[in-house]
């Protein structure tokens, strides 16, 4: 990937590619002078970051008309994966039975309404 | 012994902000850094970049190296590659932030309080603080650090600004004398500051693996530039190193 | 290249790096302060070869107004300030001023 700055704009540019990996340097250097506190504070928020990614994965997986799952109708991924999160809050929040009602829910809406 | 404040009430705060910003113009940074920064805003002119975009540029990185790295290659060079040579460029905050942040704080000096302090935080303010805020009271540094930083950044925005337009406006051979203050102003910084055979020779391996290693084209030549002189010259101080410990 | 040059070459190669690395690791295990050193200066290097690269940019592809300035009055002028700073004390003053002398009357006997 050889994105340029006519991709992005001067600004975006400046922020993304000037501020941030300038200024990660002079938060560092606070972090560790703050000690262990913010050393969870610091997870903390790189789990939320690793999360929010995992969730952007998720809705293109979902969302996306090419790829793996295009031959899925939207409206079938979608449908299975609400079933299945139901299934899952419902059966006690038991992940086991999330994925299998997801799944089932897909195979089913695929031979149903699908190509 | 009466109990310290643990904030002194806001007009104190803003004179002694007051006292940093006469400190600011008072130093011998602050012409240096104005003299700088009018260089890199003529650069900025000539790149292409508007006037707005340098002022925001010394707002949010206030950093002369990154600085003049984003200038001189966001237009040509991969987006990756600069934010690497940015990154790199700016290690030395994080020793320097670490060094100085102690000196504030105290007992009701909220974290958020010392963000103000950390970004302001450079190599001119810097030096400046760790000479001038052990002679003050401690409840006094915070407002007066960045008064410090505000004042020292606003010449440099200042300059910048003055920079730029002049780039514009001056005959041709003046123009070229303006931009070519920005390589002189890092030769000479990099020479002063060069205290070891490990300094001078990876600048002067910079200089002449630079241009080979752009005539090659391969793309990320500052980066290359950077690991391939850099260790070069590392490797050089390892093996005198080496023949010293020999010796004993 | 050359046979004494590859003798040499071989010599560094097989002879001095080996044992050097076997040095470096032992700094390395027995005092984790040494590594922490060694890699700040390897990082300095680095970042100081870098910004020279950033210089060299400068001359060697000159943006705007500079580019009208011939090559070899670039570099001359590069060269003359460095020299004034030796020279002079190590100041720098001395050295932007040598060095600006140097392209603006370089600029003007042999410019466009």
């Amino acid at each position: 990937m050889s994105l340029t700055l006519h991709d992005l704009g001067p600004v975006l540019a400046l922020i993304l590619f000037g501020f941030l990996p300038n200024e990660v340097w002079r938060l560092v250097g606070l972090m560790l002078v703050r000690g262990l506190d913010e050393k969870s504070q610091v997870i903390v928020w790189v789990r939320a970051v690793a999360t929010a990614m995992l969730a952007g994965v998720l809705a293109q997986l979902l969302l996306s008309t090419s790829g793996p799952l295009a031959g899925i109708p939207v409206s079938v991924r979608i449908g299975a994966a609400v079933l299945g999160f139901a299934a899952f809050v419902i059966a006690r929040r038991s992940v086991f039975v999330g994925v299998l009602t997801g799944e089932a829910a897909v195979l089913l809406g695929t031979y149903w309404f699908g190509t | 012994m009466p109990q310290q404040p643990a904030e002194s009430p806001p007009h104190v705060s803003f004179q002694v902000f007051l006292d940093g910003i006469v400190a600011a113009v008072r130093s011998v940074f602050f012409y240096v850094l104005v003299g700088n920064y009018v260089g890199m805003g003529a650069l900025a002119h000539e790149v292409g970049f508007s006037f707005g975009w340098m002022a925001l540029c010394t707002l949010l990185i206030w950093a002369a190296p990154a600085q003049v790295i984003l200038i001189s290659t966001l237009n040509t060079a991969a987006l990756f590659e600069v934010a690497l040579a940015v990154t790199l460029s700016s290690l030395r905050f994080l020793p320097m932030v670490a060094a100085i942040l102690p000196v504030m704080r105290r007992p009701g000096v909220r974290q958020r309080d010392l963000l103000l302090p950390m970004h302001v935080t450079a190599i001119s303010v810097w030096v400046e603080g760790m000479r001038l805020l052990p002679l003050m009271p401690a409840e006094r540094r915070v407002a007066f650090y960045n008064g410090l930083g505000v004042g020292l950044m606003s010449g440099a925005i200042i300059g910048g600004g003055v920079g730029y337009v002049l780039a514009a406006r001056l005959p041709p051979v003046l123009a070229a004398a303006l931009l070519f203050f920005t390589p002189m102003a890092i030769l000479m910084s990099s020479a002063r500051n060069s205290r070891t055979l490990l300094d001078g020779l990876s600048f002067a391996l910079g200089l002449v693996v630079g241009p080979i290693v752009a005539a090659q084209k391969i793309g990320l030549d500052l980066m290359w530039t950077g690991l391939i002189a850099g260790t070069m010259a590392y490797a050089v101080h390892r093996i005198r190193e080496a023949l010293r410990g020999r010796k004993t | 290249m050359s046979a004494e040059m590859q003798s040499y070459l071989i010599l560094v190669l097989v002879g001095f790096l080996p044992s050097e690395v076997w040095r470096w690791l032992g700094i390395v295990i027995g005092r984790g302060l040494d590594e922490q050193s060694e890699i700040i200066l390897w990082v300095r290097g680095v970042a100081t070869a870098l910004i020279a690269g950033v210089v060299a940019r400068i001359v060697f592809i000159p943006p705007g107004a500079l580019a009208s300035v011939p090559l070899t009055v670039r570099l001359a002028a590069l060269a003359a300030g460095f020299l004034a700073f030796l020279f002079i004390r190590r100041s720098a003053f001395a050295g932007v001023v040598a060095g600006e002398a140097v392209l603006v009357a370089g600029a003007l006997a042999f410019g466009p």
